[in-house]
């Protein structure tokens, strides 16, 4: 399934957060959570392992509560394509400090390597584009990549969304807890917010 | 095209303030921050407070699943929320539920009734009709306001266990509270 001169995932997600400072990382369910977990754990990391479809919307109500911080999602482009209204709904809101980050591989690593849209007609940077979010990018290398986690930090000139078309071959998951308890209050608590 | 019944104007002699002014008030003495909300008529008035209002923000949805999602991230970014919605959206909520269990966040919806006392459109009934059984299939706690009078009382009693003891609860405003939707030619 590989291809060549596409990016490795993992190199991708530690480029977009070796210096990442206070921002809130959400990864939708799957490879991009294990990405991230990856990456390093981290108190805002927010590891989702299921609620397909729901990564942006859980990192624009982050972005909303939180509108000092930057909020970072970073998810698969099935994920995407599941919750694809929730770019329109980001685009109404313009959330300044929302990031996307679409880990494009073309297809459902997790079930089997199916072949998803982006693989023949959908384009995920067209429809965000088209949704209102202001900065889209289709990324290919590891300077773009480099550059746009620079543009992450930057929380007045948002929402903005990326798809890097990434290897689709599966790597040694990283498994991150799946305590969503543990979770949401340990990201609550590096909030500085308290328990109820 | 549509205009609901004014079935509140039989209670407007007990009744001094309008039911959606008083869901708002509540929401104002919770601290709601964010409203988001798939708009249905028996909801306009609501919406339309929440959006004049400078403490909380609504946030149109695409599907109604979405305000599940968001509400999670409020709640993990430290703002309350409560998600407005029609029945027939109830279902397309299912899957994000889990997130209530998952998170323990707190989670109020308010969701207007279609599909029920004296409904004109049969496509509203399937969904109408089994709105409390899902949610209670998903694990949310299922109230229900039928008169103007009794919407502030129950009201207040799903946003208290709902932000005070993290119980995921749900408030059905009836039909007959509502005003069967009149579809005129």
């Amino acid at each position: 399934m590989s291809r060549a001169n596409l990016l490795d995932r993992r190199r991708v997600v530690s480029a977009l957060l070796a210096d990442r400072k206070e921002a809130v990382v959400v990864g939708g369910l799957g490879a991009s959570t294990y990405d991230i977990a990856a990456a390093g754990d981290h108190a805002r990391n927010f590891y989702l392992w299921g609620a397909m479809g729901g990564a942006v919307m859980i990192g624009l109500g982050l972005a909303l509560a939180q509108p000092q911080l930057p909020v970072v999602v970073i998810t698969g482009d099935g994920e995407m394509l599941m919750g694809m209204g929730s770019l329109a709904t980001v685009g109404l809101q313009k959330p300044a400090n929302l990031s996307i980050i679409v880990l494009d591989n073309e297809c459902y690593g997790e079930t089997g390597g199916q072949m998803s849209h982006t693989a023949a007609s959908a384009d995920l940077v067209g429809i965000a584009r088209a949704c209102g979010i202001p900065d889209t990018r289709a990324i290919s290398t590891l300077d773009e990549v480099a550059a746009f986690a620079k543009t992450l930090q930057d929380v007045g000139a948002g929402p903005r969304f990326a798809s890097v078309k990434i290897d689709s071959a599966t790597l040694e998951r990283v498994l991150s807890s799946r305590d969503g308890n543990f979770i949401l209050n340990r990201l609550r608590g590096d909030l500085g917010l308290n328990p109820m | 095209m549509h205009a609901r019944a004014d079935a509140a104007e039989e209670h407007a002699a007990t009744d001094t303030s309008s039911w959606p002014d008083e869901i708002f008030s509540i929401l104002q003495r919770f601290d709601v921050r964010q409203v988001p909300y798939v708009p249905d008529a028996g909801h306009s008035q609501l919406i339309d407070h929440v959006l004049a209002s400078s403490t909380m923000r609504g946030v149109s949805l695409t599907t109604e699943e979405e305000g599940v999602a968001l509400l999670a991230g409020a709640w993990a970014g430290g703002q309350r929320g409560v998600l407005l919605m029609q029945s027939s959206g109830v279902g397309n909520c299912i899957n994000m539920l889990s997130l209530t269990q998952i998170f323990r966040f707190p989670f109020l919806t308010l969701v207007t009734m279609r599909g029920e006392w004296g409904e004109f459109n049969p496509w509203q009934v399937p969904m109408g009709s089994s709105t409390q059984a899902a949610f209670e299939l998903c694990g949310v706690k299922v109230l229900r306001a039928s008169h103007p009078a009794e919407v502030r009382e129950v009201v207040e009693a799903a946003a208290g266990q709902a932000y005070n003891a993290c119980t995921p609860t749900a408030v059905l405003l009836s039909q007959r509270l509502i005003g069967t939707k009149v579809f005129i030619k």
